[in-house]
């Protein structure tokens, strides 16, 4: 059984080092990141089945790409705090000579990084092709990966949709961030996009919402239920419900949050709202 | 020795919108299509004003090219704007099929080109798009240098037919260049008078070549500075006439050092008239998170090192 309690101490104080991490460079993307840290948190702590340590190929361990490389300051977070590189490293965000670029790389050789993103609308179709190696590999670990839902307007998505169930990639749970916002708006003031659901389920994927896409408990469950819908003969889609901006009261349910650096006053406002848990790094 | 001063700085996606904005005003014809970026393109004014000739197309580069080359075809003249990778790169068999060997008469507008964009990094500091654009028949390239003439730029490519690539960037940098300039596609602008070296830039580099031009003049070498604001067409005359007087050359600008401007500069030298060239340019690398000012030092695309530059070619005249 989980630890509910310190996996939600644990998304606490990476909410902290998100805004943290925003407001030190005065850039980054800390919507979108805060509305994935159960996600993440669930996801590293509970769900990923890993080694030690970190190789490139991962054979006989999950892989997860994250696809919509703007939200990396959730990534980074976890990731260190997974232990896949020093914590203190999250003071070098976005600084020259870091591994911890704007958008994540496998260029700097960061742990726990497998392919760049950051031009959206491109992790799909790499986390089939790792689901694919898999299969010839005859490793039958998984392969998951995260998009942006307005990332889905993208068509190279609906490209690697159409094939994922064709070639029956069953190895691979594809969950979308659902917190219905992008750039310039809400998704559907931009560019309506109608029942993603139908859509999937129209070119053949498994669909599952997470309805509470912000509580740890509903997470895990609703991701492990994905996992065992994985192996019957179709990919899976976790339409995961999230509040952009989640945990801090002032950056929640809207747009404007999504690339914006939080200034000191909003700093101080963002962390008394979330104390620190496991200290900072 | 002519010097330039500013008094301000602006970023030049900021004339980008400005000259849209105008182009509203004064052109019925001119329609504008964005993917997901209408703040960062400065778009507002344009969109404000005209709501009926505005797409949002949503994060869909590949569909707004299409989209584009669809709208000209009844007379509209379509400016997509997005970051410059998503111009480019994302969207190049787009752009060549439909846009350019159709002949469409789309300006392709993108901003955040080069490594000034800065903290988000490699994934969208793309120092490739002057080669991959200029490589494309009839594709015009412009990189203009200031918020002035990228406003005039903006202004001009309207009443040009035919495919143009216009990229601009996100810093604010000084303003230099006179707010009544007409911008004529194809035209090199001399800045200074020089008779022992020429230096020709492009984009954010013609400021720094500035700044290099009057730290040379104090060190007694004479350097001419050209702006070469038109990749594609390149001013061949202006060069040519450039270095019959002065005997050598550097090249500076915000790109890969492959397919950029020194390459077609290069090239004209090498028929008419072999010079020695020295790239002020990255060399075959990717970009990184910084900030404009730390990269441009790493990278070797400041003033400094333009002046290294003109020291080393001077030597080998
Ligand atoms: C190919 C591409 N086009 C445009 C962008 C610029 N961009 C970065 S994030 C973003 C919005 C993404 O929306 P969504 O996937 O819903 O993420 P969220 O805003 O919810 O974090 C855009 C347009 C990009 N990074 N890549
Ligand atoms: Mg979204």
């Amino acid at each position: 059984m989980p630890n509910i309690k310190e996996l939600n101490d644990l998304t606490t104080q990476v909410r902290r080092d998100i805004i943290r991490m925003v407001h030190k460079v005065n850039s980054g993307h800390p919507g979108g990141s805060l509305g994935c840290a159960e996600f993440f948190v669930s996801l590293y702590n509970e769900l990923l089945e890993t080694k030690e340590g970190f190789d490139m190929d991962g054979i006989g361990e999950d892989l997860f790409f994250l696809s919509n490389g703007h939200i990396s300051p959730v990534y980074y977070s976890v990731l260190a705090r997974a232990g896949y590189f020093p914590i203190e490293e999250l003071n070098t965000f976005r600084l020259i000579n870091s591994r911890l670029q704007g958008h994540p790389t496998t260029h700097e050789g960061l742990p726990g990084i497998r392919i760049a993103s950051g031009s959206l609308g491109q992790g799909m179709s790499v986390a089939i092709g790792a689901a694919q190696t898999k299969k010839l590999n005859n490793d039958d670990h998984l392969v998951y990966s995260l998009h942006g839902d307005g990332e889905l307007q993208e068509g190279q998505n609906w490209e690697a949709i159409m094939y994922a169930s064709a070639k029956k990639v069953d190895n691979l749970i594809s969950t979308i961030d659902l917190n219905k916002q992008q750039i310039d708006g809400s998704t559907d003031d931009v560019l309506p996009m109608g029942s993603i659901r139908a859509k999937f389920e129209a070119f053949g994927w498994t669909v599952l919402d997470i309805e509470e896409g912000n509580n740890v408990e509903a997470v895990i469950k609703g991701m492990k239920e994905a996992k065992s819908l994985t192996g019957k003969g179709k990919p899976v889609c976790v339409l995961l419900h999230t509040v952009m901006g989640n945990g801090i009261d002032f950056m929640m349910h809207t747009h404007a949050w999504h690339g914006k650096a939080p200034n000191d006053e909003q700093l101080e406002k963002g962390l008394a709202q979330n104390p620190e848990t496991l200290g900072d790094y | 020795m002519k010097t330039y001063t500013y008094t301000e700085k602006k970023d030049t996606r900021s004339g980008f919108g400005a000259g849209l904005a105008e182009l509203g005003r004064t052109n019925p014809n001119v329609v504008a299509l964005c993917a997901d970026l209408i703040g960062s393109l400065k778009m507002d004014e344009f969109i404000k004003e005209n709501p009926e000739r505005f797409f949002q197309i949503g994060i869909a580069e590949a569909n707004m090219m299409g989209i584009a080359a669809g709208l000209t075809i009844g007379g509209k003249i379509p400016f997509t704007g997005t970051f410059a990778n998503f111009s480019t790169g994302r969207v190049y068999d787009q752009i060549r099929q439909s846009i350019a060997y159709s002949g469409k008469n789309v300006k392709v507008c993108a901003s955040h080109a080069g490594i000034t964009l800065g903290e988000d990094g490699a994934t969208h500091q793309i120092l490739e798009d002057i080669g991959l654009m200029k490589m494309l028949p009839g594709m015009v390239v412009i990189n203009p240098c200031d918020y002035n003439q990228t406003k005039a730029a903006t202004l001009a490519i309207a009443e040009y037919d035919g495919p143009v690539y216009l990229r601009f960037g996100r810093p604010a940098v000084p303003v230099f260049t006179p707010a009544d300039q007409k911008f004529e596609i194809g035209k090199a602008v001399k800045f200074t008078e020089g008779t022992d070296v020429t230096i020709v830039a492009t984009g954010h580099l013609v400021w720094e070549a500035l700044e290099a031009s009057k730290a040379l003049n104090e060190a007694g070498i004479s350097a001419e500075v050209i702006n070469i604001h038109t990749i594609k067409p390149l001013d061949d005359k202006a060069i040519l006439d450039s270095v019959a007087k002065t005997g050598c050359i550097v090249t500076a600008e915000e790109h890969n050092y492959m397919g950029g401007l020194g390459e077609s500069v290069a090239r004209v030298l090498a028929e008419h008239n072999p010079t020695p060239q020295e790239f002020v340019a990255t060399k075959d690398t990717f970009g990184e998170s910084g900030t404009p000012a730390q990269l441009m030092e790493k990278y070797g695309l400041n003033s400094e090192a333009i002046q290294n530059a003109v020291k080393k070619v001077l030597k080998r005249k």
